[in-house]
């Protein structure tokens, strides 16, 4: 075994009870197997799962969201998340890695430490650990995937604000968010022990001595403690429904709030400049979501396959119903409602995407295609707010309905995997109502934690550098306001 | 001489264009252009917001003719233009009091 940073986790420190060590004087007590070598087929499959989730974002968020905001500010939706891509990439390798997946000491159930911040101790020989039991992936390759979850995930919000908020404060925000919000959320839902450090606990546990048996109870409690406030609880999400879509959909709705709306909004016409870019975006979103989704499996595997399916599925069955409630609310179907659509049953499928069946998959698409396109016409129309690009109505709302059906659709019975049980080393009798229940707390927690701390961050950005441009400048556009510059020079 | 300008239905410009070479009638110029006239609007949705589009895209043509070839002109473009529906177009037709080839300095009839 090399030594202790080897792991995401410090696991074999928590092995021997002491949770808030790093490995090395563990190793000293507990048997040591030959450390595991990463499968090149495992390490390929993540390194090109990494390089689709970029492709999301940078080109296809981004002409996602340029193609739905007015020529003149075409160029300020793209720079931002472009912007966005790049600072965050920068803040994940000096601290947002470490703050995510490393074990934080007293905070630990709500933000990790800076034990790996500027990436100390890791090398190319370095491994993170996946979900089975003595597989790992080089730890670069972890988290280079996990960078691109960073960056997706604060470039969402900037469609809720599109077309009036000053770069300037996008630039202060972002880091911001990303710091104070998405690395504690990724810490809470995701961060955990590790499969071998449960699995070592548990057969200790089982072998150990009467006398010995409160020890070994402890260790194993130490064990399942050293995880994320969600993990414990139990909240299951397996590419990002509360981290990445809950997280940055409530972010985007106060800052909607707190923004304000669009100067002349709901009296002047703000039609999309170019839909076809606009499905561009969302082909490509849909094409990189494999990345996202059957990455998340961190492994070329069978639950990656099924994550795969379940993109296809529920993404066309999510199109195909708000193209089809659509035809019967407003007479029409149309082309940016089934891109709508696409990215609502993505956003859902999300969190169930490597827990669910197909079928169920197949119901969940149908269930957000519907009930995102009720939020983004009817429900956002009554309550009159200007989320310019629906950030909420598809991220926020998908998110919440991607992991509450998680809950259900995981379910053995249901056609879905269930969740499997390191300890007792098989699939654990599914109690779906606890299960959904556990799934509103995260769900709950992610939108206090995220919806206050982008409330908060907001308010102190406009104190410090202001939130909007002038009218005169908002109507003259931030392209040429902001940035100096056109998108078409014709 | 005399300027026909016609505004008509944007799909209609090859047919319109194809007629009036069969005349004879060299070169024209056109121009996108949006208006509307009795046919109003539309209605267009995105996601949850309605817009009523006043302004519907046409194409107008303009081109000189002799004086001779107006009623042949304007009756072909009546002819290929024409679909029947609300909203086909207008033709209008001035007087021109000048024309040059700027090439060969050429005037009048001869420069058109």
């Amino acid at each position: 075994m090399k030594l202790g940073p080897l792991c995401r986790l410090g696991s074999l420190a928590a092995a021997a009870g002491l949770v808030a060590l790093i490995a090395a004087p563990a190793l000293a007590q507990a048997p040591t197997p030959p450390a595991p070598i990463p499968n090149k087929g495992d390490t390929a499959w993540m390194l090109t799962a990494s390089a689709l989730v970029l492709l999301m974002t940078v080109p296809g968020l981004a002409l996602f969201y340029g193609g739905l905001v007015r020529t003149k500010n075409m160029l300020s939706m793209l720079i931002q998340v472009f912007f966005t891509v790049c600072i965050v990439c920068i803040i994940w390798v000096i601290y947002g890695y470490s703050l995510a997946f490393s074990e934080g000491g007293t905070f630990n159930a709500f933000v990790g430490g800076f034990s790996k911040a500027f990436l100390a101790g890791i090398r190319p020989d370095t491994t993170a650990e996946t979900f089975t039991d003595g597989v790992v992936i080089p730890e670069y390759v972890y988290i280079c995937f996990q960078m691109t979850f960073a960056a997706i995930t604060p470039a969402l919000i900037v469609g809720s604000m599109a077309e009036r908020m000053k770069f300037s404060a996008i630039v202060l925000f972002i880091p911001l968010w990303a710091t104070f919000v998405y690395f504690p959320i990724a810490h809470m839902v995701w961060y955990w022990a590790g499969p071998s450090a449960t699995v070592q606990a548990a057969k200790a546990l089982a072998s150990a001595a009467p006398e010995a048996k409160a020890a070994a109870q402890a260790a194993m409690n130490a064990v399942s403690a050293n995880a994320g406030l969600a993990y414990q609880w139990g909240a299951i999400d397996f590419a990002g429904g509360t981290v990445v879509h809950i997280n940055s959909g409530i972010a985007g709705f106060m800052g909607a709030l707190i923004v304000g709306k669009r100067v002349g909004f709901g009296r002047e016409a703000m039609p999309p400049h170019s839909l076809t870019m606009t499905l561009v975006g969302a082909a490509l979103l849909w094409v990189g979501w494999f990345g996202f989704n059957a990455g998340s499996a961190l492994e070329a595997s069978g639950t990656a396959a099924l994550a795969m399916i379940n993109t296809f599925v529920a993404t066309a069955a999510a199109a195909l119903a708000w193209m089809l409630a659509e035809k019967f609310a407003k007479g029409k179907p149309s082309l940016l409602g089934g891109a709508s659509g696409a990215v609502a049953g993505l956003v859902a499928v999300t969190p169930a995407s490597g827990y669910a069946g197909p079928m169920g998959a197949l119901v969940l698409g149908i269930v957000a295609g519907i009930v995102c396109m009720f939020f983004c016409s009817a429900v956002k129309n009554a309550m009159g707010y200007d989320d310019a690009l629906d950030v909420f109505g598809v991220h926020c709302i998908g998110g919440i309905i991607g992991a509450i059906g998680t809950g259900i659709l995981a379910a053995p019975v249901l056609g879905g995997t269930g969740i499997f049980d390191y300890a007792a080393g098989k699939i654990a009798d599914y109690d779906m109502i606890g299960q959904v229940i556990t799934q509103a707390k995260a769900v709950c927690l992610t939108l206090v934690w995220s919806g206050g701390g982008a409330a908060i961050l907001f308010t102190v950005v406009n104190a410090l550098v202001g939130l909007r441009p002038g009218t005169d400048q908002e109507r003259e556009g931030l392209d040429l306001v902001d940035h100096g510059e056109r998108a078409y020079n014709y | 001489m005399k300027l026909v300008t016609a505004i008509i239905k944007p799909f209609k410009l090859e047919e319109v264009r194809s007629a009036l070479t069969d005349l004879g009638l060299q070169g024209m110029t056109v121009t996108e252009v949006k208006g509307y006239g009795r046919q109003k609007g539309h209605t267009e949705i995105y996601r949850g917001a309605e817009y009523a589009v006043n302004f519907l895209p046409k194409v107008k043509i303009e081109l000189v003719v002799p004086v001779g070839s107006v009623d042949k002109a304007v009756e072909a473009i009546i002819r290929t233009a024409r679909t029947g529906q609300i909203g086909d177009g207008k033709i209008f037709v001035s007087a021109v009091e000048h024309a040059v080839r700027v090439r060969t300095g050429e005037t009048d009839d001869s420069a058109i």
